[in-house]
């Protein structure tokens, strides 16, 4: 065998286990609320075993050999899923780092030779280096999971259809208005006028906080939309310096209904569909 | 598939609808990608008299799509950032076809050259 | 050849397309029913579209056509059952379809029908075939 640090770190297994989980144990960061100790040895005894098993004199060089495809899924395996449970980067980097100074721990103690000592600990360094810029990519990957779900529970819970009375639907929109979710939210409305058979959609937009050229479109887009489905659509919550933005680009909202208050566009609703709302008599006043 | 006449242009965008499908597309981008398809196919048998179309399946990521490239060997256009304008039209017609399937797919290129022919490149993710 | 049934139903016409229109078929559809308002003094047209799964530019241009020539024959047209993925797709192709009325479904479409060809015949009360409120 060419390479001294290979026999020594095999055949001091049990010793390297002991000083990793001694590095990481004492590191302030540690995240017993998260992962428990026990957990913790399990992980880093299989990611060890893996690393050691398949460490020899055609892979040491060699991060990308296929001898570590076993090394590189544990580590993408811990890596996301301590993405998803809210571990920071730090401390994800402080297990694979703490790895590392365990490992040139041992080599110095064994390695006599200075020359050699250097050679085996920088081939050491180089590998783990690369399995931790693994580590950092998936740990990033798991994190845009994390948002891309996130983004999608926020569109969903953005764009919330309201059956405020029967044939009458609200959507108020809450931030602002592109092109994606301007989809999104024709979808939903869309598809609620078909499911309560409504014939009106109110479209609040006293959340949006600014109405330019490119949001009037998209609001024109779903009121169209709309129509050809056959159901009016009322856009409600124009606040004033929205009305002054619009009027000052020149932006033609003429052949949309407009409100300034959802309380508004309910009652040109009910005229619409030629309902009437009276106060309920006194019980007195008819009595008397 | 070529498409030669008005007829072929049926199971073309049944195949599409197929396609779309197995990538899980949703129903509003299938129905997207169906009628731009459409418009680039009566492009063709219009104006080129019929070309060829293919269907392949594309993936960038994580994101899947459909791309269509649509070539014939008809006169080309001329001014293709004409033909682009929204009511452009020397087929006395609305002018709508090749500005509104680029509102309609996620990407869009056209090649032109006139008397060799023209190609139209679509793509449309799946959740694009 | 194949064609699409327009169904008589008192004075209106109803039309259910349940294929997928290809052009000549279409264009036969427009000429069919222009002919059919002529023959039978229709005062609307009803257009079911509830089964249609794609609307390209020419079928829309089609559909907004025979409601131009039905309102020059003196007949409403309403489109109803769009479906929302076509609704979606429409607007983004850039074809709203302005001047086509839509219902929601053929219930709610007959009722807007009956409701234009009343106030029509409101307005001209001595018009021998007017509705008297
Ligand atoms: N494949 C083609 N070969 C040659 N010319 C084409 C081709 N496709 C489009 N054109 C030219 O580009 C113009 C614009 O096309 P576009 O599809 O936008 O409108 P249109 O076909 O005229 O009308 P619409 O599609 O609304 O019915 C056409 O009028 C035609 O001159
Ligand atoms: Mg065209």
């Amino acid at each position: 065998m060419k390479n001294q640090s290979i026999k020594v770190l095999q055949g001091k297994k049990k010793h390297v286990l002991e000083t990793w989980m001694k590095f990481q144990l004492s590191d302030e960061s540690l995240r017993e609320d998260l992962m428990s100790n026990e957990e913790l040895r399990i992980q880093s005894e299989e990611l060890l075993d893996a690393f050691l098993t398949n460490l020899k004199d055609d892979t040491i060089d060699d991060p990308k050999s296929s001898a570590f495809e076993a090394v590189v899924d544990i580590l993408s395996g811990i890596s996301i899923s301590r993405a998803k449970q809210g571990f920071t980067p730090r401390e994800t980097g402080i297990y694979i780092f703490s790895l590392k100074d365990a490992l040139l721990n041992i080599l110095q103690q064994e390695i006599k030779d200075p020359q050699e000592l250097y050679v085996q600990s920088l081939k050491i360094n180089k590998l783990i280096d690369s399995f931790g810029v693994v580590t950092f990519e998936t740990f990033i990957k798991g994190r845009e999971e994390v948002i891309l779900r996130q983004t999608d529970e926020i569109s969903e819970i953005s764009t919330p259809v309201i059956r405020v009375w029967d044939g009458i639907l609200a959507l108020p929109i809450i931030g602002t208005l592109d092109s994606s979710r301007t989809q999104v939210v024709m979808e939903s409305l869309l598809q609620e006028i078909v499911e309560t058979g409504s014939s009106i959609a109110i479209l609040d937009i006293s959340g949006v906080p600014a109405v330019d050229s490119l949001v009037a479109q998209h609001l024109i887009k779903t009121v169209s939309a709309t129509r050809l489905m056959g159901a009016e659509c009322i856009i409600s919550g124009i606040r004033p310096e929205i009305a002054q933005t619009v009027v000052h680009l020149g932006i033609d909202l003429s052949q949309v209904i407009t409100k300034s208050s959802l309380a508004s566009a309910l009652r040109a609703a009910f005229q619409m569909l030629q309902l009437t709302v009276v106060k309920k008599q006194r019980v007195q006043s008819i009595t008397e | 598939m070529t498409i030669v006449r008005e007829i072929d242009v049926i199971p073309f965008r049944n195949r599409l609808k197929e396609i779309a499908i197995k990538i899980g597309m949703s129903l509003v981008n299938q129905t997207k990608i169906i009628t731009a398809a459409s418009e680039l196919a009566r492009n063709m048998l219009k104006y080129a008299n019929g070309g060829n179309v293919t269907i392949e399946v594309v993936s960038k990521g994580r994101e899947n799509g459909v791309r269509l490239v649509f070539v014939d060997e008809g006169p080309g256009i001329k001014d293709i950032s004409l033909a682009m304008k929204d009511g452009y039209s020397t087929g006395k017609s609305l002018g709508l076809g090749l500005p509104g399937t680029k509102r309609l797919v996620s990407e869009f290129q056209i090649e032109s050259e006139v008397g060799k022919g023209t190609k139209v490149t679509v793509t449309k993710w799946k959740n694009g | 050849m194949e064609k699409i049934p327009i169904l008589r139903m008192g004075d209106l016409l109803l039309v259910t397309i349940q294929v997928d229109l290809y052009d000549r078929l279409a264009e036969t559809l427009e000429s069919d029913l222009v002919l059919m308002i002529k023959k039978t003094g229709a005062q609307g047209v009803l257009i079911d579209i509830s089964a249609v799964s794609i609307i390209d530019s020419f079928m829309g241009r089609i559909i907004g056509n025979i409601a131009t020539m039905s309102k020059i024959m003196d007949a409403e047209t309403v489109v109803v059952g769009m479906q929302p993925a076509v609704a979606i797709t429409l607007v983004e192709l850039g074809l709203p379809l302005n001047g086509v009325l839509s219902a929601l479904n053929v219930e709610r479409g007959m009722e807007l029908l009956k409701g234009k060809i009343a106030l029509k015949g409101a307005s001209f009360e001595d018009d021998e075939d007017g509705y008297p409120e």
